[in-house]
């Protein structure tokens, strides 16, 4: 399985890959999804294994590297370690640094190993499944994705949807590809290509985050000292080994649902480890278990978002989109097929998944402390940088100006969608999902005759209608039972 | 607690049209509003031609379906008023002005150039003062970047006084 990543040259970019992950995912406000639309560029230079494995190795790497700084500094390198901040913080305040970070990389790695095996098994089942598939059921499908990603996903599940309807709205720009008509192009040419992915990610991402934190310039972060990481004692393992196996699981399995990947899993994975400790009074508090817990589900979330975009071409969160837009851009094309006719390419990924968590473990328990010291790096240095490498990045794929006013553009609406509430991953997985659901929906209506009722006479069409349904009433119903705001 | 609780009072006393939840409500609707208007000036299919529906009625239901959502929860917060968020300080607005002039000097005088302006701007705004980190973030870093992107991925950049001299 792993024959392919015995060549040297995929073993660096791997060792690459990781210790560019950490890096990412150390930065406040950086992350594996701005990191990996910003590399993306520079994988047009390699293979397409070697660029798959590159972008999963940051994928897997910046997932944990939030953690470090979640520990140290009280603020998450990643939303997906937001959770790990409640309880890894005090730890760390009270001398137990090394210790809380210890556990975050024990209980990172083996979750991401775990998803790792899931996406071994689960994937190539999905796949099967999938050639059962036809355009209504892929439209049905997408549509799932999307109601999915609403009402898990993270903040008003309303103003998601409306993220995800306007992420799909923008990848109608351009010629309509059945019938070439121009649409919403004003007559600009580089525009009747479409708007590009690359762009809108950055945008949304790397400049919007910019926009941010020339708002908190005054922000002071306090840093804990770190000797060393440690190793969790028998003790800590007596105690959480329960809680990261659960953990896991919920992390792998929220994961393969189209939602915010890590960030939601984390949440769920920490929220369950309180219910499920003996020690439920001690969460918030410095709790061994509350660290286990988040950081082995943001981290099982890795693999599991890799089950739908392999399997389905469909992304299970936003770094997973940059991967499929990887795929896409180096030719392969995600889906059932895929799994039948480049086997290799396949079981590549997979041990490059599984080799990036044993290396990020290593990475991460020899240097941390290191790792840490990036964070010292003051924003006004670090982001004109990240800006230069934006504007190059986002330039270099088609050669276009437009494309950097573009990201600007993107980056503005950006940070006051993030203002006001709404978040900007679904303009993402809208954007790439909009083709797939536009396409299926028209060919689906070629088929049916113009009949929309023939979508109800699809059993498989039908049950993902009906989990749609579901999916949208989730979310009232749980409002109604925790007041909370929609 | 408490603070939530007073900035959503104070967000309350102001009139409708100056809460967030307003501005927010009718910039959606007029944006959508006018992308709804140009759908009607998308060209028509022929029905020999027409696969399915016509290429203007898979945005025209996205934008109703926007201006819809966007009324619920406009309507929503009536109950639920937004939590008022803090004014946006100064360097935000020269960040923004930055992107302003990098756009402008990209488009007239050169792109290198216009990274170096912008780098070497936000910067300075941001609080750094001292003339070694300023060349670092201004000139000396988007060097790297440009002959990084130049030599790994051949790339060419646009045309523009300081690119030329380097092509030329």
């Amino acid at each position: 399985m792993m024959a392919p990543l015995f060549s040297s040259k995929l073993l660096i970019v791997l060792i690459f890959g990781t210790l560019f992950g950490l890096i990412l995912g150390v930065l406040p406000g950086l992350g594996p999804t701005t990191g990996g639309a910003l590399i993306l560029p520079f994988t047009m230079t390699l293979d397409p294994l070697s660029a798959i494995v590159l972008l999963t190795s940051i994928y897997c790497a910046g997932t944990y590297g939030g953690a470090i700084t979640a520990v140290l500094i009280n603020t998450p390198g990643t939303p997906a370690a937001a959770a790990t901040c409640l309880d890894g913080y005090p730890l760390a305040q009270k001398g137990e640094a090394g210790r809380a970070l210890g556990m975050a990389t024990v209980s990172s790695t083996v979750g991401g190993i775990f998803s790792v095996i899931v996406l071994v098994f689960f994937a190539p089942v999905l796949a099967q499944l999938a050639y059962e598939f036809g355009q209504p059921e892929y439209f049905a499908l997408a549509i799932f994705g999307l109601t999915m990603l609403a009402s898990i996903g993270e903040g008003s599940p309303i103003k998601n949807l409306i993220a995800g309807a306007f992420g799909i709205l923008i990848s109608t720009i351009g010629k309509d590809f059945m019938t070439s008509i121009d649409r919403f192009t004003y007559g600009i040419n580089e525009l009747s290509v479409g708007i590009g992915f690359i762009p809108v990610v950055v945008g949304l991402f790397a400049i919007s985050e910019m926009l941010t934190q020339s708002t908190i310039l005054d922000q002071v972060f306090k840093r804990v000292a770190l000797k060393a990481v440690k190793l969790p004692s028998l003790d800590d393992y007596k105690k959480t080994w329960k809680t990261i196996l659960r953990s896991s699981g919920i992390g792998s399995f929220i994961g393969v649902l189209p939602a915010e990947g890590g960030t939601v899993a984390s949440l769920i994975g920490y929220s369950e480890a309180k219910r499920f400790s003996k020690e439920p009074e001690e969460f918030g508090k410095g709790s061994i278990e509350g660290i286990a817990g988040a950081e082995a589900a943001n981290n099982a979330a890795t693999g599991g978002a890799m089950v739908p975009t392999l399997a389905l071409g469909i992304p299970g969160s936003a770094t997973t989109a940059v991967i499929l837009t990887g795929l896409i851009i180096h030719g392969v094309r995600p889906g059932p097929d895929l799994f039948r006719e480049q086997p290799d390419f396949l079981y590549g990924i997979f041990g490059a998944m599984l080799i990036a968590n044993v290396l990020f473990f290593i990475f991460g328990f020899f240097g941390a402390k290191l790792f840490a010291r990036i964070t010292l790096v003051p924003n006004k240095i670090l982001w004109p940088m990240i800006f230069a490498v934006s504007v190059c990045g986002t330039y270099s794929l088609s050669q276009s100006i437009i494309d950097v006013w573009i990201m600007l553009f993107f980056g503005v609406l950006g940070f006051f969608m993030r203002r006001f509430g709404f978040s900007v991953v679904p303009v993402i997985i809208g954007l790439i999902l909009g083709e797939l659901v536009e396409g299926t929906l028209r060919q689906s209506l070629v088929i049916f005759d113009g009949n929309w009722f023939m979508f109800l006479t699809r059993p498989i069409a039908l049950t993902f209608f009906i989990l749609s349904l579901i999916a949208l009433a989730f979310p009232l119903l749980r409002s109604k039972k925790t007041k909370k705001v929609i | 607690m408490n603070n939530v609780r007073n900035k959503k009072r104070a967000n309350k006393s102001l009139p409708f049209f100056f809460k967030d939840e307003f501005k927010v409500f009718f910039v959606i609707i007029f944006v959508s509003t006018i992308l709804l208007v140009t759908t009607f000036t998308f060209d028509k299919v022929p029905p020999i031609l027409n696969r399915g529906i016509q290429p203007a009625t898979f945005p025209k239901g996205l934008l109703v379906l926007i201006m819809f959502l966007t009324a619920v929860i406009y309507f929503l917060s009536f109950k639920n008023p937004w939590k008022k968020e803090k004014k946006l300080p100064k360097p935000f607005f020269l960040t923004i002005l930055s992107f302003i002039l990098f756009i402008i000097i990209s488009k007239t005088l050169d792109f290198f150039l216009a990274i170096s302006v912008l780098s070497i701007f936000v910067s300075y705004n941001w609080g750094e003062k001292r003339i070694f980190y300023l060349l670092l973030v201004g000139i000396l870093f988007p060097l790297v970047v440009f002959i990084f992107f130049e030599m790994i991925l051949g790339l060419r950049f646009p045309p523009g006084i300081i690119t030329n001299l380097y092509y030329y």
